[in-house]
């Protein structure tokens, strides 16, 4: 690591802990794991520690977004369908009470047994569902509601009728209604949060991830499949390009990674939607009462910030 | 299986190969002709037998399009980093290096100022041959310094796209070039800005997903693919019959995500009547 690097890295652990997004109850229990975790990365983050996150991120228990609303949002009120087509179950929208205050949510979903996870598409969405979700952006917009996303996909569906119903354009416009929008917009990162699926919902002013979550460009089998020309490279691949939560920090790419209750998420899921809340709140509370044109143009600039170049 | 698919890939997925990697380059796939190089060159690399459109190279399409001696380019010290010490089969700063060689490009992309039949213009074109096209901080930096260039001198952009997609060996921060160079399209347009969007063979996956599709006018080279997942992994990944034209420009068009075709020989005066129409001359009448 180059000392440019290492400063970069140190001013972003600065900052994660100014934001204590670790809140609640068990703060310094938190905070106290929180610097392991740093420790843990300053020795560099093991091939092994990678793997099990992305194992975690697509555990069968682990909590999804439906998970959370029921527990962290009061009054819920789901929306249905993008007023063309279909109504994608991929994806959720809905509107609910947060801590005293109405917010719009957006949320990948997966399924839990077979027919559910049929009917949800493994939580693989199709243009529709991106522009059911553009729908619920521009109604958040309209009426100042705060906007919370929830990120949990493999990716955006690859089938034929998605092609043909615009899947690369709707993933496009869905981050440029993201870029206009003047209300917060919080993300998380609550399991796979897997290439242009994942960024079509998550252009926010704080995207957080979950300590076990990962965030990709590509699978790792699919990187696998494509640069070691055998997909069984999976692990390779995935030391090699880090979807993890420490290195998606390291880079620049989120802003505070929110813990899971010891095990991971799948172990509890009241505590990590606790944890969840938590952490919420706080990344809201910074930008919440920001006049639009200055959330706008903070959002944009933050990801004109992204990438290292020579 | 959801595991097994990708979705974003450096690729080519989709060229007939008959005699398996050993077809010559400047031999037509569609219909076998055989070209010299300059005999190619001189025909847009369109073959003038069967209509084929070649894969063409930024500097020669750069050539094409703008006027003699008006292109000026920007941002040409922006090269690649290796920010995560990537190595495969091979390290990443290798791959790089040769791409570099075999080019004589410093990055997939090449942007600057031009003027098109007298139009002021800004011009951003990518070249498949350099790592497939695919973006990783470099091009996106760069494909954004091409919207502020256009957005500071009022003038439209023209982007020129041929990408895998996104850039594997940078991981997630070339996932992040997909949101940045929106968000550069975004302040384009609120700035009054144009965006012309040209798609070539192919314009894929991340580059699809993002500012390529955002042109006020999208326009697409005959047969190109344009699709956010190659045919080979949608087949594998659901085992759908494809249909013939699976996510080529013929197809595009007929589902309304392009504004028109056009061969490569006929794209120059089209551009050119847009830019009369987007010109200010001709707003304020």
């Amino acid at each position: 690591m180059t000392a440019e690097e290492q400063l970069r890295l140190r001013e972003r652990l600065a900052k994660l802990k100014r934001l204590s997004l670790l809140g609640g109850t068990r703060l310094s229990s938190d905070l106290e794991r929180l610097e392991q975790q740093l420790e843990r990365m300053d020795a560099e983050v093991t091939d092994e520690e990678i793997w099990r996150s992305v194992e975690l991120a697509r555990h069968a228990d682990r909590p999804y977004t439906l998970d959370y609303v029921e527990r962290l949002l009061e009054d819920f009120v789901e929306l249905h369908g993008d007023r063309g087509r279909a109504d994608d179950q991929a994806l959720v929208t809905g509107m609910g009470r947060f801590r005293g205050r109405t917010v719009m949510l957006i949320g990948h979903q997966k399924g839990r047994d077979l027919k559910e996870r049929t009917q949800r598409n493994f939580g693989m969405a199709y243009p529709e569902g991106y522009r059911k979700a553009m729908r619920v952006m521009e109604l958040a917009g309209r009426h100042g509601f705060p906007l919370f996303t929830l990120v949990d996909t493999p990716g955006a569906y690859p089938g034929v009728s998605a092609e043909q119903h615009g899947q690369g354009g709707a993933i496009a416009r869905s981050q440029a209604v993201m870029a206009r929008l003047g209300v917060p917009v919080v993300s998380c990162i609550i399991g796979e949060g897997g290439s242009g699926g994942a960024i079509a919902i998550a252009v926010a002013d704080r995207v957080l991830m979950q300590e076990n979550a990962i965030y990709s460009v590509i699978s790792p089998e699919g990187c696998a499949a494509i640069l070691w020309r055998d997909a069984g490279e999976a692990r390779k691949a995935a030391a090699a390009f880090k979807p993890d939560a420490l290195h998606s920090l390291e880079l620049g790419v989120i802003d505070g990674i929110v813990p899971e209750p010891p095990g991971g998420a799948h172990a509890d899921h009241d505590e990590a939607a606790r944890l969840l809340g938590e952490a919420l709140e706080l990344a809201l509370s910074e930008v919440e009462g920001t006049p639009p044109d200055v959330l706008r143009r903070e959002r944009r600039a933050k990801f004109r910030r992204m990438g290292i170049y020579a | 299986m959801a595991e097994s698919r990708i979705d974003v890939s450096i690729e080519r997925k989709d060229e007939p190969q008959p005699a398996e990697g050993k077809r010559h380059p400047n031999t037509c796939p569609s219909c076998g002709s055989h070209y010299r190089d300059e005999e190619l060159s001189s025909a847009l690399r369109v073959c003038r037998q069967c209509g084929h459109h070649f894969p063409m190279p930024a500097r020669e399409r750069i050539a094409h399009l703008a006027d003699p001696g008006t292109f000026e380019e920007e941002a040409a010290d922006v090269r690649s980093a290796d920010p995560l010490e990537f190595f495969d089969l091979r390290p990443y700063r290798e791959r790089l290096a040769e791409a570099e060689l075999q080019t004589g490009l410093g990055e997939a992309i090449v942007i600057g100022r031009a003027r098109l039949d007298r139009h002021p213009c800004e011009l951003s074109v990518m070249d498949f041959s350099f790592l497939g096209g695919s973006m990783g901080s470099a091009v996106g930096e760069k494909l954004v310094r091409a919207c502020e260039s256009a957005a500071e001198r009022r003038v439209p952009l023209i982007s020129v796209t041929a990408s895998g997609g996104a850039r594997m060996q940078e991981g997630i921060l070339s996932l992040m070039q997909l949101p940045k160079t929106v968000c550069a399209v975004e302040e384009l347009h609120e700035a009054g800005g144009v965006l012309i969007s040209v798609m070539a063979h192919p314009t894929t996956a991340g580059v699809l997903a993002s500012f390529a599709s955002l042109g006020d006018v999208i326009l697409a080279e005959p047969h190109a693919l344009l699709s956010f997942t190659g045919p080979r992994v949608v087949q594998q990944t659901t085992r759908e019959k494809l249909p013939d034209d699976f996510g080529l420009a013929e197809s595009n068009y007929r589902f309304g995500h392009v504004d028109a075709i056009l061969p490569r020989t006929e794209l120059r005066p089209y551009l050119s009547r847009l830019l009369r129409l987007f010109s200010r001359e001709h707003r304020d009448g």
